[in-house]
């Protein structure tokens, strides 16, 4: 990039009018594909994201599926369509790299002791990015998986926090990510405290890492009192329908 | 030793349920001394046990469970049946036929072909190996007549009722012969056409507000309405 902008003017509020420690808009919904045995869409800031979860069903092929427990797939999907220059639709190895990365985040929430050999595939469509689509895709596909009925340990939430102009922020957007020194992504599982994914890209201090670390936490915290309302809004529906028909 | 929830409220993965001297039942795990839920679902608490009834599930099978299947393959000594679960059944040709099965002599897709569907119990079925089912007990084997709706498995003891009381009344107002699959496949069988699809939409009605209470009542209602508009239109 030739001018660097600036990224926090001298208010201390960022390029997108955010305060350091605050969140984008985020909003989440469950189950809007029928064909799928559970879904969920996210949209997070300008990100705009799909995930949709198939089984347990048999794993094909077949030489692929575990004795002893289910084997979980993700896939990692940009549409050619989601950034600002088309994207070649095969995948490249960024995506293949998040697929990875998001199946190992998600896989110690979910049993997969209790189904052998089985499979279960979450399909990860990424509409539209805009920095951070690996944390709102975790967000979404955690979700997915939840209404497929799969049962497991907790909700996994994630979001990132990282270092821009010697500022440590929370929850990048592209621009940010970019130009910005830092990034670290978190995943949690917000009852059980347990981190399922931390990742750091560029440099921080030993501090700054700490602060970032619990500033990120602290945004999955947020997002998980949502996704838990998106997962319960669904099935809360069905309920006041009725009660309205009743009456 | 403190619960965490209401009765009946809705939970969803990973909320802290109970905390101490509790067991989990359905639906739930202990870890550390304390019962997280494992499913969405409605919580309750029967005594020390704490249960989350799933609204959203799947079929997992189980040994004496009765099912229904749908024949997908015949092969060299059985047949493969896909029972709605994450395994795909077996059916043996021995089993079917009641006696040593001879491939000179029997030719399997006779019996049983690709498409076919047939009420079955699940006789076999550990981690290791794939679920057998069975059809040498009355009321089992090949469905011939009658019409298939399938329903989410975690709803089917909502259409069974306390102590089968939906599913007798339904019966009993529709005239139909209703067989349920533990796997969330019913099969309704009635002199005609038109009491199926009566029975049908009231099992349908059922799964689509299954968690409410006094829902018999509403269903009895339901069907009462229904054989009046259509005893009108014949008049």
């Amino acid at each position: 990039m030739k001018e660097k902008p600036e990224l926090i003017n001298k208010k201390g509020l960022r390029l997108d009018g955010r305060k350091p420690d605050e969140l984008r808009p985020v909003k989440l919904e469950v189950g809007i594909l029928s064909n799928a045995d559970g879904s969920a869409y996210i949209e997070h800031g300008k990100n705009k994201i799909l995930a949709a979860a198939f089984g347990p069903r048999e794993m094909h092929p077949k030489h692929l599926s575990l004795p002893d427990r289910m084997v979980l797939r993700c896939r990692y999907h940009m549409a050619p369509f989601s950034v600002g220059e088309r994207k070649s639709p095969a995948p490249s190895r960024r995506e293949i790299e998040l697929s990875k990365v998001i199946r190992d985040s998600l896989e110690p929430s979910v049993f997969v002791e209790y189904y052998p050999r089985t499979g279960v595939d979450v399909f990860i469509e990424v509409l539209q990015a805009d920095g951070g689509t690996r944390c709102a895709s975790i967000t979404a596909a955690s979700l997915a998986l939840a209404d497929a009925g799969i049962p497991m340990r907790d909700l996994v939430v994630a979001c990132a926090a990282g270092k821009v102009e010697d500022t440590v922020v929370l929850d990048l957007f592209d621009t940010e990510d970019k130009v910005g020194c830092a990034d670290v992504p978190v995943a949690l599982m917000p009852n059980l405290n347990v981190v399922t994914l931390l990742q750091m890209d560029g440099i921080l201090t030993p501090k700054e890492f700490e602060k970032a670390v619990d500033m990120a936490i602290g945004g999955c915290r947020d997002i998980y009192a949502l996704q838990k309302e998106a997962l319960k809004t669904k099935y809360m529906l069905i309920k006041e329908e009725e009660e309205v028909e009743e009456e | 030793m403190p619960t965490y929830f209401e009765k009946k409220q809705l939970v969803t993965p990973g909320e802290l349920l109970a905390e101490g001297d509790y067991l989990a039942g359905n639906n739930t795990y202990v870890e550390e001394n304390k019962v997280y839920a494992s499913r969405i679902g409605l919580a309750d608490c029967d005594n020390k046990r704490v249960n989350v009834v799933a609204l959203r599930s799947f079929y997992f099978p189980k040994v004496g469970d009765v099912v229904i299947g749908t024949v997908l393959e015949v092969g060299f000594s059985g047949w493969t049946v896909d029972i709605e679960a994450p395994y795909t059944a077996l059916l043996r040709a021995s089993d079917v036929l009641s006696r040593p099965f001879k491939p000179q002599n029997d030719e399997l897709s006779q019996v049983l072909n690709g498409g076919d569907l047939i009420v079955a119990k699940i006789a076999s079925y550990d981690r290791a190996h794939d679920p057998q089912l069975t059809v040498g007990e009355p009321g089992l084997g090949k469905i011939t007549r009658g019409q298939i709706i399938k329903v989410t498995p975690s709803k089917v003891p909502r259409v069974i009722g306390r102590k089968g009381s939906m599913i007798s009344m339904i019966k009993q107002e529709t005239g139909c012969q209703i067989i349920l699959g533990v796997n969330g496949v019913i099969l309704v069988t009635g002199k005609n056409p038109r009491d199926e699809d009566l029975a049908m939409a009231a099992i349908q009605k059922i799964e689509e507000e299954s968690h409410t209470s006094g829902l018999t009542d509403r269903i009895t209602q339901f069907l009462k309405d229904e054989k009046e508009k259509t005893g009108g239109k014949q008049e």
